[in-house]
């Protein structure tokens, strides 16, 4: 499960330009009432907001900060308040970086944040899954001062518990180190920050360069293509898509792409907050879409990890791989055992289109994983300084490079931050995300948590995935009636 | 309270597994006890008494009383009366698949792993060279905590590069793309599940009816030989009755553990896809992200109710037997 | 003990055939034992391969070995870092072992030696607590765990829960009620003049506990404790649930924490799995006899 989290949050990559981000972020909550506030807050034209822009073709607007481990944190404008300085006491920080690389991440970091401020932070490594589950016995007895979660309606859920302390007084000292999109998708249903976005990834169908010229594969542009190529590649004795479904939420992501090509931006969110029901034919129609897709899956993808899939395509037994851009991770990892170079055979493409009205939004899915400030934690009264300059500190670019360094699935969302750095996978996928006009954050983030959680919409995907031929009314009724039965929801 | 007495008993008979009542002559009633004794006897057994009450039954009860409302941990709770129950038995659909889960958990343990346990305490109830060795391999995995069998048996299962289905991709038996997914087919995994537990639960059963095969009166199969039968007409008709006690224990072990079942499927896949049981619901629906603590209290108040009846039933032979 | 003996029918045939079945028998058990270890060793074996040999061949793990080490064992140790873990198991353990025994020999000694009109209702209440699924309980355990003050050296955030001391209450309390039943069916069996001897000499409730009573009960606790130690070590629940400090886990829990960080990598996963399970194992190899002594001191007697 943790694995899971973990991806997802990586991937939020909100590009920023002018996101409409910032619009799904607050409808997530049900606020509609802000809806004007947002629209208002950022262009909805189609043109590029030119300071919002990541594109390695595009100079930075801002000049970045030389990265660094030792970094005495220029402030962006001359004077500003921060946060960050000599610090004493203690602070306590819950992190669900439990991989190998992105312990190493949290190491050098915290080493940097050390060398800032004189100040070693007690950091309490829980492993993904189990961070995630627990979150509420977490958070609701003696959690850590600061601690990883995720954007959108996942942070706002419990936000609006009164789980998290709101951090205005950081973000008004950081907010100009990010675009519009990251800034929305921070923001509760009171309208006061709670986070701060650290890094995101998209979600992209992956393949291997070689293995496609080798067999005569070209990359599919359209929905049709896709399927006539997944065909030839079953003829070809070749798995064409690998899938991992261990833990439920690799699934999630399936139908988020498929929801936003076939039915648009607008109806996806809509489904996600509850405007929009699970019985709408619209649904139905993404249900028959995947069905054609479900005979193309690795098999025994109910009980594989993504990772075991991620091998697969590795060892070219598939063909094709939807997922975050943290599956570099395990490429790098095999790469590392075996003195391969599999990675640099890496590509992906975003997901093929539809052919309809919503092709223009090139939607996806960038999740994005923010840090945020608990309210229930004996210590962080005392430690409120601490935290807060622990938050600025991971807002800026040269701290969430190091992370980038070890863990090159996690693309770095302030904008001051280096991009020279980045690999030849990461710089398309800035551009990709930079040039969707709709980014959505991922099925268990941008929808209520209780819905999404084991048990939940993600054991119902498995049913279905089953037997996609089975009665789809009926298994639609079902999940609209789990979500009918779920606890009124207070916020916004 | 009633005055404390040295109670008198008689020790248990030798033969019969040692179930039969203890038979008590009647107290004495004089007391050698003094108050501070007295008092002090009521510490040691009151100061326990209240701690365990308080942390489990007390802790039921307020179980219980949660699984009428529709609290989540934060929000003001609200009595919604039988609506979680409703819901669960109507609606929500990992119900009833957990129930039939839990129950071929019962029937398989009852009707395939606990015979196979007693099987192999008869087979190894003699001077069999290298018995212990024996005993030892069956045992071993009882020893392991679940969460290491789940892992274990994970090698064996997994649908790509799992032991099972690598030797039957090698005799060509299955192809790759068609191997038999252990884990992931939901018609499937529940049995793989029950293997790997049965796997654990055979040599728990036979160290139970191997010791209380060896209390067994020998005089009562000597007498059996002499009078012609055979080693199954012993155990059947001679061994078997005299067990009763030694089997009640067992059928309740086995029923408990079944009623238990948690580690091994939540380790394999967190207890969704054909491996839900009220014990999965229960966590993945309370202790999780969702924090649906009325409608989870309600799912953990049907296994207690469940539970109850094979703890009552026990209990009361118990209390039939035991006179204290 | 137990043989079946024929006696006046000791033939040649007879023994011949006896011989056979003797030999089919132990057939029958090799054949049986191999299949029950078999998952064992195939762990271990997995254990000692590297990861990289695996990841690419196409065989997967059905290749031949090219090298066995005990490198994932050395990578392991380090990452976990195991050591600590297996210093939390410890902290919980041992003092859970000692009170469970402790406490349920007193609440034995009471309700077994002494007639008193509750005694039946006490066994029954403990007995029954130790039968329910734990699932029922957790969350209100929880909440009580959060609001229970705990002072300062027993706890450092002033609460039961995410300490040591929660996770030791707790096993103490699930499993007083199984070694108060066994204990106190055993207790029943010594003789009764003992206690009387030693009350009328004057002998207080405590002395006769302390010198009389505990040196004969020797033996069952001696059983009791390494069942009890083993089901405690091998706890996944309650640590996993009464804990949010990642490094307090003791190692059973824990191997759902290390599992994530080693991903899809089986041979690491198999290797911490081996380890978890050695100290158990050997307890087991050592002390076979009380194991099994203590398993059916409840049920023999009961």
């Amino acid at each position: 499960m943790d694995e899971q989290e973990k991806r997802v949050g990586m991937l939020s990559g909100g590009q920023v330009t002018r996101r409409e981000v910032l619009k799904k972020g607050l409808i997530g909550a049900a606020g509609l009432t802000v809806l004007p506030a947002v629209i208002a807050a950022c262009s909805s034209s189609a043109t590029p907001s030119p300071v919002a822009t990541i594109t390695p073709t595009t100079p930075p607007a801002a000049t970045p900060t030389p990265a660094g481990p030792a970094v005495t944190p220029a402030p962006t404008t001359p004077g500003a308040p921060t946060f960050i300085g000599p610090l004493t006491g203690q602070l306590t920080v819950g992190s669900n970086h439990s991989d190998a690389s992105e312990v190493a991440g949290m190491a050098s970091i915290d080493a940097a944040f050390k060398t800032a401020t004189g100040l070693d932070p007690k950091v309490n490594k829980v492993d993904h899954n189990t961070f995630q589950t627990q979150i509420n016995s977490y958070l609701g007895a003696t959690p850590d001062d600061v601690f990883t979660w995720f954007s959108g309606f996942r942070m706002r859920f419990f936000a609006s518990k009164g789980l998290a302390t709101a951090i205005d007084d950081v973000w008004a000292n950081v907010s100009s180190n990010y675009t519009a999109g990251f800034a929305n998708a921070v923001v509760g249903d009171d309208k006061k920050v709670y986070g701060i976005p650290v890094d995101y990834y998209p979600w992209c169908v992956f393949y291997r360069k070689s293995f496609f010229t080798a067999k005569g594969y070209t990359v599919p542009a359209t929905w049709t293509d896709f399927l006539a190529l997944c065909t030839k590649m079953q003829s070809d004795g070749i798995t064409p898509v690998a899938f991992g479904d261990d833990g439920g939420w690799p699934a999630m992501g399936w139908f988020d792409i498929l929801n936003l090509r076939q039915n648009g931006y607008d109806f996806h969110v809509g489904l996600m907050t509850g405007a929009n029901k699970w019985t709408d034919s619209k649904v139905t129609d993404v249900l028959n879409l995947w069905a054609k897709v479900v005979p193309f899956y690795l098999h025994g993808y109910a009980g594989l990890t993504w990772q075991k899939a991620c091998d697969s395509l590795i060892q070219q037994k598939s063909g094709m791989f939807i997922l975050g851009l943290f599956m570099t991770g395990e490429v790098a990892t095999v790469d590392a055992a075996n003195k391969t170079t599999v990675l640099a055979d890496i590509d992906f493409f975003p997901f093929p289109f539809m052919g309809n009205s919503f092709d223009a939004e090139k939607a996806l899915d960038a999740p994005i994983d923010i840090w945020m400030a608990s309210s229930k934690s004996t210590t962080l009264q005392a430690d409120l300084t601490n935290a807060k300059a622990y938050l600025e500190f991971w807002s800026k670019g040269s701290t969430q490079v190091l992370m980038y360094k070890s863990q090159p699935g996690f693309i770095p969302t302030a904008t001051d931050a280096d991009k020279s750095s980045y690999d030849v996978l990461t710089a398309k996928a800035v551009s990709i995300v930079s040039q969707a006009q709709k980014i959505t954050q991922f099925l268990d983030r941008d929808t209520r948590p209780d819905f999404a959680g084991t048990n939940g919409v993600g054991s119902f995907f498995l049913t279905f995935l089953n037997n996609p031929s089975q009665d789809l009314a009926k298994f639609q009724k079902s999940v609209q009636d789990f979500w009918d039965k779920l606890p009124v929801y207070t916020g916004a | 309270m009633s005055e404390l007495e040295p109670q008198a008993l008689a020790p248990a008979p030798a033969s019969a597994g040692a179930g039969a009542s203890v038979s008590t002559k009647r107290p004495r009633h004089y007391s050698l006890l003094n108050r501070r004794d007295k008092t002090l006897l009521a510490i040691m057994v009151g100061v326990p008494l209240a701690i365990f009450v308080t942390l489990i039954w007390a802790m039921t009860l307020v179980s219980i009383v949660w699984s009428f409302t529709d609290w989540n941990g934060t929000d003001p709770m609200h009595f919604v009366g039988l609506d979680n129950y409703t819901q669960l038995f109507t609606t929500y659909p990992f119900f009833w698949p957990a129930v039939a889960h839990n129950v071929m958990w019962l029937l398989f343990f009852i009707c395939i792993a606990t015979p196979i346990g007693i099987l192999l305490a008869v087979l190894l109830d003699r001077p069999l060279r290298g018995s212990w060795i024996y005993q030892s391999i069956f045992f071993t995995p009882v020893v392991l905590s679940l969460a290491v069998v789940g892992f274990i048996w994970e090698l064996q299962y997994n649908a790509q590069d799992g032991f099972i289905n690598s030797v039957l991709m090698a005799f060509n038996v299955v192809k790759p793309n068609s191997t038999i997914d252990f884990i992931g087919d939901p018609s499937l995994n529940i049995w793989a599940v029950l293997v790997a537990a049965s796997w654990r639960h055979i040599g728990y059963i036979m160290v139970l009816y191997l010791a209380g095969l060896k209390s067994v009166d020998p005089s009562l199969r000597e007498a059996a030989a002499i009078d012609g039968a055979n080693e199954r007409q012993t155990f059947i008709h001679v061994v078997f009755p005299v067990m009763a006690p030694i089997n009640v224990v067992i059928v309740v072990v086995t029923v408990i553990e079944s009623l238990r079942a948690f580690d091994i499927a939540y380790i394999l896949n967190q207890g969704i896809n054909g491996l839900e049981l009220l014990s999965t619901l229960i966590v993945n629906t309370m202790l999780s992200e969702a924090s649906l603590i009325g409608f989870g209290s309600a799912i953990a108040v049907v296994l207690l109710v469940v539970s109850l009846v094979p703890i009552v039933l026990y209990l009361t032979r118990v209390l039939r037997s035991e006179d204290i | 003990m137990s043989s079946f003996a024929m006696a006046g029918q000791r033939t040649t045939g007879n023994r011949n055939r006896r011989r056979l079945s003797r030999v089919g028998l132990h057939i029958f058990l090799i054949v049986l034992a191999f299949i029950f270890a078999w998952p064992m060793l195939y762990a271990i074996y997995t254990s000692l391969r590297p990861y990289g040999e695996i990841a690419l061949n196409p065989n997967g793990f059905f290749s031949t070995p090219a090298t066995l080490n005990l490198n994932n064992y050395f990578n392991v140790w380090t990452a976990g870092p195991l050591p600590m873990f297996y210093w939390n198991t410890a902290v919980v353990t041992i003092p859970a072992v000692l009170l469970t025994l402790w406490i349920s020999s007193m609440v034995a000694f009471t309700i077994s030696r002494f007639s008193w009109r509750f005694n039946l209702l006490v066994l029954m209440i403990f007995t029954a607590g130790n039968l329910l699924p734990p699932q029922v309980i957790i969350l209100p355990l929880y909440k009580l765990y959060n609001i229970i003050p705990v002072p300062a050296p027993l706890s450092d955030n002033g609460r039961l829960y995410d300490q040591f001391v929660g996770l030791i209450l707790i096993h103490t309390t699930f499993q007083t009620g199984f070694c108060t039943f066994v204990l106190s069916n055993y207790m029943k069996t010594l003789s009764k003049e003992l206690v009387e001897a030693a009350m009328i000499d004057g002998a207080g409730v405590m002395t006769i506990y302390r010198q009389v009573v505990m040196p004969l009960v020797t033996p069952a606790l001696a059983a009791l404790a390494t069942l009890l130690f083993t089901w405690i070590y091998n706890d996944f629940f309650w640590a996993l649930l009464l804990f949010k400090t990642g490094d307090k886990r003791p190692i059973t829990a824990a191997l759902n924490n290390l599992g994530s960080e080693f991903g899809s990598d089986p041979t690491q996963i198999a290797a911490m799995s081996v380890l978890a399970a050695i100290p158990t194992v050997v307890l087991y190899m050592i002390l076979q006899r009380w194991f099994v002594r203590g398993l059916t001191l409840g049920s023999a007697k009961g």
